[in-house]
Parts: C-alpha cells; structure tokens; sequence
C-alpha cells in the first residue's frame, strides 16, 4: 500500500507518474481515519486543506512545472507550529480555539515546496514531558504497543510517521522531544543545531534551547526535509547566516576512518541492559564498516538534568507569561480586574505539569535566588558545552542510546523527578546547542524498538546524516509495527 | 532546600497563579525534591566561567532595514477573546 512507502519513495513515484498527490493524500487521510482512534497522534486534520494543495501539487507537475521532492508529498506538523486558519494550541486548553493568522516559517517553507499538510499532531502540552501524557486531548499510544507510551513531546509526530499515517513530520526538541519518541517509535529523528532552522512561529517553549525539527521513517527522508526547513529567515535573527550544504548529496560517504566517540557517562548502571545491548551491538557495526571506537568522557554530564531543569522553566516562565487571556486564547469568565483575569485564565487554562514548571522557572528567577540557580546554572552549561568542544577535538561523532529505556506503560510515570531522568541523554544536546540524531538499531525481545544517538559538532547535521545513515544502510530498519495491546 | 508554604504562595502569585490548597501542596513537595536535587551544582568550581547563552553562529543574523507592512489591525484582533473597535477590550484597572 502506497502509505507503508518512505517519503523519498512516495517522491519518486509522483516523479514517475505511477501516483498522484491526490491519491497519496487520500491514501494517508483513510490510513487516518482507520487507525488515528486508537493512537491519539493527530488532533485536528485539515483534510480539504490537503487536497486542494495535492490538487495543485498534481496540476503543477502534469504542467511540468514540479517544485521538487517533496512536492505532492503528504507530511504533518506538530500542534506547535503556527498554521495560518487552522487551530493551533500546543496541546494546551488555554489556547482552544487560537486560529493563527500566519504559518510558522518552516510551515510556510514545507507548503511552498509542494507538500499537502495533513493535519496537527498531539504533543505534550507546551512541548513539556516525555511521554505525551500532559496533552490536552490525553496521551499518544504507541504504535507498537498501545498499551506503551510514545515517549513525547513530539510524540504525536513520531507515531504518525511510525504507523505510516503521513510520510514525514515536523517536531521540535527542547531536551530530547524530537529524538527520544523516534527512539521509543523506530523513527528517525534530527534535533538540528540551534540558530540551523527559524522558529518563528513555534510556540516557545526554553528559546535557548528549543529547535524544529525533521521525523520520519529513513535518514535520507530526513535529509530532504531539514532541506527544505534550513537556513536563515528574515522573521527569526536568531536562525544564523550559517552556509546550507546539501544534505542529500552528504549521504553516501561511509563511515571508512571516521572516528567515533563512546562516552563512558551514558552507560549507567541503572539502564535497560537490552537497550545497552542493541547500542553496543550497532557499535560494533560501525567498527566493522571501518569506523573506529574512541572511548571519550563527557565529565559534567550528571549535572546536566539539574542545568537543564533549572534553564528550561525559567525561560517557560518568561515565555509562558504571554498567556493572559488578554489577546488570544480562553479567557476566564467573570472577573473583577484585570489582575484576576490573569490569575483566573492561567489557572484554568495550564494543566499541572506547565504550573509545576512555572512555579520552578519562576522560583529560579525570583529576587535573592537568581544568582544560586539561574546564573550557575547557565555557567555549569558552558562546562558542558566545552566538554563537547573537548571531544569533538578528537571525534568526528558521539554515539550513545537515546533513551535509557525502551517504550514504557502510559500511568507509569508518577514523580515528576523520576519522569524527568528519561531525559539524561538527550539533554546535554540541547544545552550546548549541538545537533542530535537518533536511529532505530534493534528491538528488544519484547519488541519494542531501541534509538542510537548520534551527536555532532556544531552545524554538522551533514556527518550526522552521513554517518547514520552509513548504519541504515548496513541495518535498515523497514519493519512496520502492528499494534498490539 | 525545603520551600515554606508562604514561599510557594509567593511564587505562586509571581507567576499570576492560584493553586488550591492540594495543588500548594503537592507543588511545595515537588519543587522542593527538585531543588534539592539541583544542589548537587553547587558542588562545582564555577567561579571564573562565563555563562553561555545559545548562539553558536559565528556572526549575527541581519537584514537590510526595510519597512514591511505590519499584521492587519483585524487579523492581529481576530483571536481576541474581547475587543472594543480596534483594541483588546480588559477589565477596568482604575476605579
């Protein structure tokens, strides 16, 4: 069916003439329809949106006048992409009913280059959790075990590109969004370099650390998405005049004399020894297609949760200060002042994991704390960032698991402190703005599939791509899952 | 470090929310697990390290210093939950 193709392939044949961009679209839409009741991975569809861009997608390409790969194509963003006339909400009763009057950038980037959008994908509200069960409209079920999460908060996303209801997504990653529920999903997820893709229009979440980025089901599909999506942008100054290269055209390198670092503090203890297996096994891998293993130390890495923790809610709370009831979104009724109004539409409005990080962030910030949290906060992150500078002297790449643990129950997450060491490993990322990657590379016996993480240096997102997709080739990972619960 | 119940009314109200008393409560525990988990920075030596910010790029985005017409007045007003002509419409703040 032509759903279970990868984007590229879905491109090749719209190329080819043997499907259209209507058929796709219907095909994707039906898929939707049939299996999106028991995942919760879209929240709004906008399927006559869809098909008049895939009748436009086919009437430019039977003029000759196609615009490139993924024109024609179906793809779907995350519910914190701004999309012009269709409801956006993070995920988040406070914003119901927000229709945004323009696309974010990277929205307007996938519909001018051809791409029907299908609709928006859960998330946990604000983009803040790791199991996408702080949504609004209640968790993602993972495709390959509905009674399991789809790690989060991009998990929407992830299961829709996993159980083939569109062809490619869009996510955003703050601590590990993008690249975890790829892990818990068997997708492939790129957390780009921060400053790589403009964020105007993504709802903010921390700004110095949130990025968009690309999910789907093959390294190269990702390669054609980040494409379209990179690169500077008049709206947002903080997407750098940083030379685009062409992703594409990076992918068939090989791995032969490059040089691989295995950090010694992302293998705990305390991790799920099949999820060290399949890491360790795709190590090997890539020392028997010529890569070499360098044992490298990331020193600060244990102090990176507590940085991550305090930096992240204390921008949220600055960020999240914006939803007032005043302007957009759900206004508390019956108010007596406007000082009410603020207090009474962000208490009904946030659900209680956004409170629970703006008291936190806000706490950090307050007067006569600023200095003991935020302020060391910030300078241990640049001693995580120089331990980074410090290996890729040495390394062209870090290796690692994504996630310490494969897809786990949906309700088994009750401390927030305990939910929040999911993140370890895809934190530290983040914090020094590099780009990450993570690439299904096995499953465990009880078949739910493992993520390999993949760090480079900064705007390398060219090796990254290269060297994993040195490992899809090698180890391709085309199974699709078949829900069970 | 333990927050004080009027610590987390304090916050609370910095950050323009009203929590119920099982919320002050349960947030109060909550926060306090995490800050204490957060003391482990204060085992490092940062004195002498500059704090970073996000920026890797080697030079700053700019652009020419053109005019673009703004969002229009209607579309900007559209998602207003209460408007009066060409402005948001709030409770009184002045009696």
């Amino acid at each position: 069916m032509s759903v279970d193709l990868s984007l590229l392939e879905a491109a090749g044949m719209l190329r080819d003439g043997r499907v259209s961009s209507v058929e796709l679209t219907e095909a994707a839409l039906a898929r939707i329809q049939a299996e999106n009741p028991a995942l919760n991975a879209f929240v709004r569809l906008d399927a006559a949106g869809a098909l008049a861009a895939a009748r436009a997608s086919d009437a430019r390409r039977a003029r000759g006048e196609a615009r490139g790969v993924l024109d024609g194509v179906p793809l779907a963003v995350k519910d914190n992409l701004l999309t012009e006339g269709v409801e956006t909400t993070a995920c988040s009763r406070i914003l119901r009913g927000f229709t945004p009057p323009v696309d974010a950038t990277v929205v307007r980037r996938l519909k001018d280059a051809g791409a029907p959008l299908l609709g928006k994908l859960n998330m946990d509200e604000f983009a803040m959790g790791s199991s996408n069960e702080s949504s609004a409209y209640g968790p993602v079920r993972n495709p390959w075990d509905v009674t399991r999460s789809s790690g989060g908060s991009s998990g929407g996303s992830a299961a829709a590109v996993a159980a083939r209801l569109c062809f490619g997504a869009l996510g955003s990653d703050t601590g590990g969004s993008i690249r975890q529920p790829a892990a818990l999903t068997g997708t492939v997820g790129l957390k780009p370099t921060w400053g790589r893709v403009s964020r105007f229009g993504l709802i903010a979440f921390a700004s110095s650390l949130d990025q968009v980025g690309p999910m789907a089901r093959t390294v190269a599909d990702c390669a054609a998405l980040l494409q379209v999506m990179a690169g500077p942008d008049a709206q947002d100054a903080t997407a750098a005049p940083v030379q685009v290269p062409d992703y594409s055209a990076s992918l068939g390198r090989g791995v032969a004399g490059l040089k691989v670092g295995v950090p010694r503090e992302y293998f705990l203890p305390g991790m799920d020894p099949e999820v060290e297996g399949s890491v360790r096994a795709a190590l090997r891998a890539y020392e028997q297609l010529g890569a070499t293993l360098v044992d490298v130390s990331l020193p600060h890495t244990k102090y990176a949760l507590a940085t991550y923790y305090l930096v992240a809610t204390a921008e949220a709370s600055s960020n999240l200060a914006r939803f007032d009831g005043v302007r957009y979104g759900v206004r508390a009724q019956d108010v007596k002042g406007l000082r009410e109004l603020y207090v009474r539409s962000r208490s009904e409005g946030f659900g209680p994991e956004v409170k629970r990080r703006i008291m936190l962030g806000t706490f950090a910030l307050s007067s006569g704390h600023y200095d003991a949290y935020y302020a060391r906060a910030q300078k241990v992150r640049a001693l995580i960032r120089r331990d980074f500078e410090e290996a890729f002297r040495t390394v062209d790449v870090v290796a690692c698991p994504t996630s310490p643990v494969p897809a786990f129950p949906l309700g088994a997450q009750q401390d927030p402190l305990q939910t929040y060491l999911l993140d370890v490993f895809t934190l530290p990322c983040n914090l020094a703005g590099i780009p990450g990657l993570s690439l299904p590379c096995g499953k465990t016996s009880g078949g739910l599939p493992v993520g390999l993480q993949l760090l480079g240096r900064p705007w390398d997102e060219a090796g990254l791509l290269s060297a994993a997709h040195a490992f899809e080739r090698a180890h391709p990972f085309t199974e699709a899952p078949r829900a069970r619960g | 470090m333990a927050l004080t119940p009027e610590q987390v009314a304090h916050v609370a109200a910095l950050a323009r929310l009203e929590l119920t008393p099982e919320e002050a409560s349960l947030y109060g525990a909550q926060l306090s697990a995490i800050l204490e988990a957060a003391a482990l920075l204060e085992e490092l030596d940062v004195s002498g390290v500059e704090p970073v910010g996000a920026a890797l790029a080697p030079a700053p985005a700019m652009r020419p210093d053109e005019p673009v017409p703004s969002l229009p007045a209607e579309q900007g007003l559209a998602n207003a939950p209460a408007r009066v002509g060409t402005a948001f419409a709030v409770p009184k703040i002045l009696e």
